[in-house]
């Protein structure tokens, strides 16, 4: 299938890969300073800074009392959901274009997830008790509120970081133990442990691929209501344009759109920077061009049902609601919004669109600007419309907050960085699978391949 | 009796239908808009019995203002035949209120005397308890707040200083009901006498608008007074059911 992959022997693929981990260039040290200076001075600093002082430290108000940091958030987690997800979808229908890209999709999914509890951390008036959101044993003996959509939200979460922590570990041991072998020193005994005394017996990858699959089985349905509790936070509420059925499907949609988006844009950095040109192909950016194009237009359909189900209900709350939406202080959010995530992914329907690199990494970023747009949106104009006029209000965010935000970008590059010096970011073994089986096995002395190979 | 139905036993009693409606008094208001002269003494006595926090210019062009009664403002008409009218807002203490049911840490919740909680040690500052609200009566401390001297002179001893972070409200005045409850006990009677405990709001209000009391004493000023025909309740129509029933201002025009 894959055309520039023909000219590769197992040992490249170990050799190329390996290499990514073990040598670093300048280039790399100055990209980690860069973000894990931005990180501190961005967003450690001012969430510091808040915590000293208070939540007042962001831009929030009476009615707007929930701001970027929950639209935050939700965004991190929506990034986070095409990863594994996507990965086990395209696991179970057996895509072999995902064996390239899955590892740092999976990535993607832990870090954003870790991004977004951190987020939590900062939404919160006083996150020095946020543990009393969990359900533990203690002396005063109280449980958390098991009916609050919020505490859903909190084991939705530390479920799915379990889950797709296992998921992507458990992908990684074949590949620990194969950098484990071309590797010495410090870096040895880490592979070592991280392999658990892996050998490659038929045994072992029997038992690994059934593990692997019955996980990605399991991950699947936990991904889908992980987002739908997320939608809960506001779809359980009175507030007029949260209170609605529509918000878990919504939500979800919305979370593979962000996130398959996401994905674009990690894979067209790792393709320019690690040169990794042989392993992810202009096939990946086709495929993921045409799944963006299929999520563009589901989440375009549920945006207009919104609309109408709000008009139809034919209520002043409702209609005031719409209105300012579509017309009041942030309406040119909302069509930047639909610019973004309704129009601009229409180009898609170009198979050269989809196969020129530098348009697709534009595109996928417009989506997860205009993604982030709709979670503020869906946060910011609900608040200021509510039920009694004299409490409608306007929330603009304040300095503290943009810098969290931007830091946020910086805090998930500088894991990203760490991440691909310990793991191996493209995965060995999968893509090997996807190879011509060589006549001679041996590392040492590649053969030519054989003609005619399999489309 | 085996453990099993005695098990069962103790779990019909538990689920009896409407157990968690059965208070032992169930504190309500009410307020008569003819008699609302929009004066803000309530606002006032509020802010000095229950050491509300003076935000500052600053703070209060930003909408942080706390304010648990407020006077609602609304103009009705186009000039020159605007009408203005005044609602006061408070907490509603609904018996099914959203608030309760969606923070995590149940830092909100319903007490044996239908009122509605909130316990400022508990609350870890998720704030949806203010977006669950359709009132918008709940207030967030975005930063501590300080009474310069000799202000902090005048903070009364019986409520807490809320600290940053933390969500606050209305509490019908709970410190006066515990207070009463006490008296009452002392004095060797089982219940609190109609009229003899008022939240600070009613207390102030010079043209006796706000009534208060139990609305399980059939007798109470405050049961007769939701009897009137006049009676209606803010936003009904989201089945919160609120404790706090408002009699309608008629117009000479009707």
């Amino acid at each position: 299938m894959q055309a520039e992959t023909n000219d590769l022997q197992y040992a490249d693929v170990n050799n190329d890969i390996v290499r990514s981990i073990v040598e670093t260039g300048p280039r790399y040290y100055v990209a980690l300073g860069i973000a894990g200076g931005v990180a501190l001075l961005c967003f450690f600093f001012p969430w510091f800074y808040q915590l000293y002082f208070g939540i007042g430290a962001a831009g929030l108000n009476h009615p707007g009392v929930w701001g970027t940091y929950l639209a935050s958030f939700i965004f991190w987690i929506g990034l986070s959901h095409s990863g594994t997800l996507l990965s086990c979808v395209l696991h179970l229908t057996n895509s072999s274009w995902r064996k390239a890209m899955y590892r740092s999709a999976e990535a993607m999914t832990l870090f954003s997830l870790m991004v977004a509890a951190t987020f939590v951390m900062v939404h919160v008036g006083r996150p020095w008790f946020i543990h009393w959101a969990l359900p533990y044993a203690n002396q005063m003996e109280m449980w958390p509120n098991f009916r609050s959509p919020l505490l859903f939200d909190v084991m939705a979460i530390a479920t799915y970081l379990t889950g797709s922590s296992i998921f992507i570990y458990m992908g990684s041991i074949p590949d620990f133990a194969a950098v484990r072998d071309r590797t010495t020193g410090w870096r040895n005994t880490m592979y070592t442990l991280l392999s658990l005394g892996w050998r490659g017996t038929d045994r072992e990858w029997h038992r690994l691929h059934w593990a692997y699959t019955f996980l990605a089985v399991l991950i699947i349905p936990l991904a889908v209501s992980v987002h739908s509790i997320v939608s809960w936070d506001f779809a359980m509420s009175l507030v007029p344009a949260l209170h609605q059925t529509i918000f878990a499907p919504y939500f979800v949609v919305g979370a593979i759109y962000s996130g398959t988006a996401g994905i674009v844009t990690v894979m067209f950095v790792l393709r320019r920077y690690m040169n990794f040109e042989q392993y992810i192909t202009k096939v990946h950016f086709d495929n993921l061009g045409k799944l963006l194009l299929l999520l563009s237009l589901i989440w375009t359909y549920i945006n207009m049902v919104e609309l109408f189900t709000a008009w139809y209900s034919d209520t002043s709350t409702e209609h005031e609601a719409l209105s300012y939406k579509l017309f009041g202080y942030y309406a040119w959010l909302y069509w930047e919004m639909i610019a973004f995530c309704a129009v601009a992914p229409l180009l898609c329907i170009s198979g050269r669109f989809r196969t020129s690199m530098v348009p697709m990494l534009i595109l996928s970023i417009a989506i997860n600007i205009g993604m982030y747009t709709e979670r503020f949106l869906i946060v910011g104009t609900s608040l200021s419309r509510q039920y009694l006029p004299d409490s409608w209000g306007v929330y603009v965010p304040s300095l503290v907050e943009m810098s969290i935000i931007l830091g946020s970008f910086a805090l998930f590059t500088t894991l990203f960085l760490i991440f691909v010096k310990i793991f191996p970011s493209v995965s060995i073994y999968e893509v090997k699978e996807t190879m011509d089986t060589p006549t001679v096995t041996s590392n040492a002395e590649p053969i030519a391949p054989p003609e005619g190979s399999p489309a | 009796m085996s453990i099993f139905e005695r098990f069962t036993e103790g779990w019909k009693k538990y689920r009896k239908p409407g157990y968690y409606r059965e208070f032992d008094y169930h504190w309500a208001m009410t307020i008569d808009l003819d008699k609302c002269t929009g004066c803000e003494a309530c606002v006032t006595a509020c802010k000095a019995e229950n050491n509300l926090p003076i935000v500052g210019e600053e703070e209060f062009a930003k909408g942080r203002e706390v304010q648990w009664i407020r006077i609602e403002r609304y103009w009705e008409g186009e000039y020159p035949n605007v009408k203005l009218g005044f609602i006061p807002m408070l907490c509603q203490h609904c018996d099914a209120a959203p608030c309760e049911t969606v923070c995590p840490v149940s830092a909100t919740y319903h007490n044996q005397d239908g009122l509605n909680t909130q316990i400022y040690n508990r609350c870890i500052g998720t704030r949806s308890c203010a977006v669950y609200c359709p009132f918008e009566v709940r207030y967030f401390n975005f930063n501590d707040h300080h009474w310069d001297s000799p202000l902090d002179q005048q903070l009364n001893p019986d409520v807490t200083v809320r600290e940053k972070g933390v969500m606050e409200k209305c509490t019908f005045c709970i410190q006066r009901i515990r207070q009463a409850k006490d008296d009452a006990k002392d004095d060797g009677r089982r219940r609190v006498r109609d009229g003899e405990v008022q939240p600070a709001c009613v207390q102030s209000c010079p043209s006796n608008a706000l009534v208060f009391g139990d609305r399980k004493d059939p007798d109470s000023q405050v049961a007769k007074s939701m009897k009137d025909p006049r009676a209606y309740r803010v936003l009904e129509e989201l089945n919160t059911d609120p404790s706090v029933v408002y009699l309608k201002k008629v117009d000479a025009k009707g």
